[in-house]
């Protein structure tokens, strides 16, 4: 492949990967106040477009026409660096996510993924540790004390939390041997007695799937450990201080996140793209992509489901759990699959 | 490639770390060193050291500098007051002073390191190095070739971290 069919090939990639990123965070807005709305046994969103499915691209429009207050108050450089921070590290890391095999198209042979790296779990740590930054520094330039209590409860969890995440994931790293996340899959490849796919859920990697799980919430912010926005006692958290299109990217990152993670626990736990794959060779192609995407989905539906169904945390109890709880387990897990590799 | 990239990362550490001891707020200080550490990321990963530059990237950008920048926050600390007449015999004698220090620095090193070990001209990986910063030949001189090492400064570490648990703690 020249230098030439590799960079358009990547800026298509680049594209494709956006939009679908961009689609899916919009319309899981719209998911979330529909399966909330659902359990509540209420309608939620249902005057734009049948079903209301034209929902998010009103509320686009909304956030672009809005008024864009700049308190005068705030720290003007790092206030406008914030939100900037915060949206690029959320979707940089959907790069390194592999979302199916290699495939040829024409006499071009390329992996579904956009930069296949051999840190691939690495780089995406990496880049959640510096989205960190965007919302410790959304708070504090903000010169709010809403805004800065809700920045020092976020950063102190997320820190707190990463660790708890990291570990959970030092079993799988143990299983696979690499830090690959194309390698991660493939050795999850293969089945028990015919019919159970050896994904790491299955072998053993159980309870490092709910640390992950558990760590996951807390390093979106999310129901139950959403202290950083608890809106009855912080009015909104990090971003009270912010309107129109700069809170827009705020949330775009925290869902765009939630992809990160959703796509990472499927990747890591749940076999990727794996799964059975037959038919004609168009929807053999296809159907790996499918997978992947429905088990995306399948993570994306349990965030939405543990909203509308748990309370808040209180904070004290969000530290003990995450220090006390997760991290011992995780340890033990990473001690006892190492062993269990060690006498294999 | 590698010389434009090493040169613009180079030149954007170099000046945040100036900067670093220029800006008068802590914030901004913290922020420069992000940045110092970031470019050092870059450094590295031109030298072929991927897995390096990552946790670089994890622990100092990501974890050493959120708890600066925590602490910062928390303490939430003001502008830094300069003192007249020591800034003013800071940059008689100490800048002059400085460039010399770092004259004589690279002289040594220079002269005594042989001049054919320093990079000019952009970093090179010497022969039989490559591969060395991925997992797998970092992972073997941790706990194979410097076991021992390794395991008395992690107990070096917990011992700092249960000291300044005991200073930090208040008398009942």
């Amino acid at each position: 492949m020249t230098i030439g069919t590799y960079i358009l090939v990547s800026v298509i990639k680049i594209v494709i990967a956006m939009l679908v990123l961009l689609t899916g965070v919009a319309y899981t807005t719209l998911a979330e106040r529909k399966v909330v709305a659902h359990i509540q046994n209420r309608w939620g969103p249902s005057r734009v477009g049948p079903f209301g499915i034209w929902q998010p691209l009103a509320d686009g429009l909304k956030f672009i026409f809005k008024e864009d207050v700049t308190p005068p108050f705030v720290y003007r450089p790092l206030y406008l660096l914030a939100p900037v921070l915060s949206l690029t590290m959320a979707l940089t890391a959907i790069a390194v996510i592999p979302v199916g095999p290699w495939v040829s198209i024409g006499s071009v042979h390329t992996p579904l993924q956009i930069a296949d790296v051999n840190i691939g779990l690495l780089v995406i740590l990496g880049l959640t540790s510096i989205g960190v930054y965007g919302v410790a520094l959304a708070g504090w330039s903000s010169n709010s004390k809403y805004s800065m209590l809700g920045s020092l409860r976020a950063s102190a969890q997320m820190v707190s939390y990463e660790i708890a995440l990291g570990l959970s994931l030092v079993g799988v790293l143990i299983y696979s041997g690499s830090f690959s996340l194309r390698d991660i899959v493939m050795a999850q490849s293969g089945t028990f007695l015919g019919f159970i796919p050896k994904w790491n859920i299955f072998t053993g990697q159980f309870i490092a799937f709910f640390i992950y799980i558990m760590a996951a919430y807390a390093e979106t912010n999310r129901i139950p450990f959403d202290l950083p926005e608890a809106e009855t006692e912080l009015v909104a958290g990090y971003h009270t201080e912010y309107s129109s299109m700069k809170f827009a990217m705020f949330f775009m990152a925290e869902y765009a996140n939630m992809f990160t993670v959703a796509c990472l626990a499927s990747v890591l736990f749940l076999g990727g793209w794996l799964g059975p794959v037959f038919g004609p060779p168009l929807l053999q192609a296809v159907l790996p992509v499918v997978w992947f995407v429905l088990k995306v989905l399948a993570f994306i539906f349990i965030y939405i489901w543990v909203r509308g169904t748990l309370p808040r945390f209180r904070y004290d109890q969000l530290m003990a759990f995450g220090w006390k709880f997760l991290f011992p387990l995780a340890i033990a897990n990473i001690m006892i699959t190492a062993l269990v590799v060690a006498l294999k | 490639m590698h010389l434009a990239l090493f040169l613009i990362f180079g030149a954007v550490c170099v000046g945040a770390a100036i900067n670093l001891l220029v800006q008068k707020h802590p914030i901004n200080s913290a922020l420069s060193l992000i940045v110092v550490m970031g470019s050092l990321a870059v450094l590295y990963l031109l030298l072929g050291a991927e897995f390096v530059a990552a946790v670089q990237v994890i622990v100092y950008a990501g974890a050493v500098m959120v708890l600066f920048v925590f602490t910062i926050m928390l303490l939430n600390a003001g502008e830094e007051e300069v003192l007249p007449h020591s800034s003013r015999v800071a940059m008689v004698v100490g800048v002059p002073g400085l460039i010399v220090g770092l004259a004589v620095g690279i002289w040594v090193v220079a002269r005594y390191a042989g001049l054919d070990r320093i990079a000019i001209g952009g970093p090179q990986v010497l022969n039989g190095t490559e591969g060395f910063g991925n997992p797998s030949p970092v992972a073997h001189l941790l706990f194979r070739d410097y076991l021992l090492p390794f395991e008395v400064t992690s107990i070096l570490v917990l011992v700092a971290i249960l000291g300044a648990v005991v200073l930090a703690r208040r008398e009942e």
